[in-house]
């Protein structure tokens, strides 16, 4: 029909050629085309690719046979897995708390008025910006343990009398690399929060300051519910990239002392890559698998919610 | 603002500002004290006498030499630039497109595509990694730049048609109508109408998007496997240790080297920035 419209009323109608994109449907398939094509071929196709994989006993250059399960059934029985699975949840939920703790603090700050408050917003987003592998190296040289900033400060501060062997001792180095990401996240946390507080009217806050209410009273009765569809946002987006992360525990430990500090990404390369047993490290990715889905599907859930009210 | 005695505002303001800034600005005055300090006194241990870990009197710029005569940080450098670029480039156009389809025009299986788009947006690298690097094998692009340039787009694009969608869905219907009824074709008014209000947007996807391919480390590291063909991250990582030895005057010279261009293209675009990062959380 509206081709017919234009036709008629318009001195040049559209070229023949491009008449189909005049149909919406056709001009969407177009549209669209790219995009299916790029994420069919390097996202829906390796995942499928994947799980082929992960039921054969393929290595680098040889196929391999169908196996079933049985990569999963030694994966399952694998000490150093069940390490990784520890550590990846105890990883994810520490620091996922401290993220949201200091973020949200930073933000609250941030949320007022002060000189420079451009400049300092601009430079807090740094740690984020800048690539994670080149600034873990900054802090794994901090923590070095024969040259470690860090020790001469707590030596000088009279904290300590030896030095601290950061990235040697396995409890240490965890707390080493948590320690790292809750410095590369708060920022991320920070700036989406004040972004949700800034939507907030500083009216809501006076009125009840007016009617008595204490400043906590004020954060937790009316700031806090009002920033909790942001909140949740952001934190089931940092929990899926903290619980595939990769990077940090791969400059700072590389998953050592004695395969004491993998997650389930590091593991997955020391094995699918390092040793080259494709089909294994293909069943350890695909093992984080269930708990990404799951909280993509709260987050679906959330949004439709949210969309809904 | 903070009502009361004078303290508080030490207290509640100035203080914590000032400890959030020292925690996540050292590691950066780290990076540029060691990458100009000489090898002598960086090899100098902790506890040693007299030493002053914060500041050197002898800078030197051996570091940054080594880094250009012995290593091929050039290429790295100029790798990086090309791969993020290109790929922003290709993500930008399908971002834009498939946002103007999603958020604009009716077809069968607009819903479902897009939530189909945003479950994307949310695969992270680590989980298809190895049988990604097979099928780049198989396609024979192992160890070239169009390993990633291709692959860089699967995380990129969600990205970009989720932001875009935001963007075009608040500019007016009325403006294309106008444009539709003063004889432009679908394809013209999308091109010449509604593309151009929405450049904000694009701006914003843009500089997010070149960010996150500088940033990207693990397909670099299993898909490219020649010096000189590396990212920087992968090159600092795998060329400047050996085997146990860190070479950390270098290593800090390249980190630092590294990430100068991503933060002078994010110190132009700030705002811009900020506004692809929040509206990539919020939708």
């Amino acid at each position: 029909m509206a081709i017919a419209e234009t036709q008629v009323y318009m001195p040049q109608a559209p070229q023949p050629r491009f008449r189909l994109l005049e149909d919406e449907r056709w001009l969407a398939f177009m549209l669209l085309v790219p995009t299916m094509a790029l994420l069919g071929t390097f996202i829906a196709y390796p995942f499928l690719r994947g799980i082929l994989l992960s039921v054969t006993d393929a290595r680098v250059g040889v196929p391999g046979d169908f196996v079933g399960l049985a990569n999963f059934y030694k994966i399952f029985n694998d000490g150093i897995f069940r390490t990784s699975v520890y550590n990846t949840f105890l990883y994810t939920g520490v620091t996922t708390v401290f993220k949201l703790a200091l973020g949200l603090w930073l933000a609250m700050l941030l949320n007022r008025n002060f000189r420079g408050k451009a400049f300092t917003r601009a430079f807090i987003l740094l740690p984020f910006i800048i690539p994670t592998v080149l600034s873990t190296f900054a802090w794994k040289w901090m923590f070095d343990p024969t040259f470690s900033v860090l020790n001469w400060l707590l030596y000088h501060l009279g904290l300590i009398t030896g030095r601290i062997n950061w990235l040697g001792d396995p409890e240490l180095a965890m707390i080493s690399i948590i320690i790292v990401n809750i410095w590369r996240g708060v920022p991320f946390f920070a700036i989406s929060l004040l972004a949700g507080l800034q939507t907030i009217s500083p009216e809501l806050s006076e009125a009840a300051a007016i009617d008595g209410a204490r400043p906590w009273q004020r954060f937790w009765y009316v700031t806090w519910p009002l920033l909790l569809p942001v909140t949740m946002v952001v934190v089931l987006f940092s929990v899926i990239q903290t619980f595939a992360d990769f990077q940090i525990v791969y400059v700072m430990t590389g998953g050592g002392p004695a395969n004491a500090t993998h997650l389930f990404a590091t593991y997955a390369y020391q094995i699918g890559i390092g040793t080259g047993l494709l089909s294994e490290g293909a069943a350890i990715s695909l093992a984080m698998f269930p708990v990404l889905f799951l909280v993509v599907i709260i987050q679906l859930l959330y949004i439709r919610r949210v969309e809904v009210r | 603002m903070i009502e009361g005695a004078w303290w508080r505002k030490w207290v509640f303001f100035y203080v914590p500002m000032a400890l959030f800034l020292l925690f996540l600005l050292f590691p950066f005055y780290w990076m540029v004290i060691t990458s100009v300090r000489p090898d002598g006194e960086l090899y100098r241990p902790w506890n040693s006498i007299n030493y002053n870990p914060f500041w050197t009197w002898n800078p030197t710029w051996d570091h940054v030499r080594y880094l250009f005569e012995e290593t091929l940080f050039a290429s790295w450098l100029w790798n990086t630039t090309f791969i993020a670029l290109a790929s922003t480039a290709i993500s930008l156009v399908c971002g834009v497109f498939a946002g103007y389809a999603l958020s604009r025009l009716n077809f069968p299986f607009a819903g479902s595509l897009g939530t189909g788009i945003f479950i994307t947006y949310l695969v992270p690298q680590t989980l298809l990694f190895i049988p990604l690097a097979e099928i780049i094998r198989n396609y024979r692009l192992g160890d070239t730049p169009w390993s990633l340039i291709l692959t860089y787009p699967t995380f990129l694009i969600p990205f970009c048609t989720w932001l875009m969608m935001g963007y075009f869905k608040a500019v007016p219907k009325e403006l294309e109508e106008c444009a539709r009824i003063d004889g432009a074709s679908r394809w013209q008014a999308m091109l010449y109408i509604v593309i151009p209000v929405a450049i904000p947007g694009i701006l914003s996807a843009g500089i997010f998007a070149f960010t996150l391919s500088w940033n990207e480390f693990i397909y670099a590291l299993v898909f490219l496997s020649s010096p000189g063909q590396k990212t920087v991250p992968v090159g600092v990582t795998s060329e400047l240790i050996r085997g146990d030895v860190f070479f950390w005057g270098p290593l800090m010279a390249g980190a630092l080297l590294g990430s100068i261009p991503v933060a002078i293209a994010y110190s132009f675009f700030v705002e811009h920035y900020v506004a692809g990062l929040t509206g990539s959380v919020k939708g």
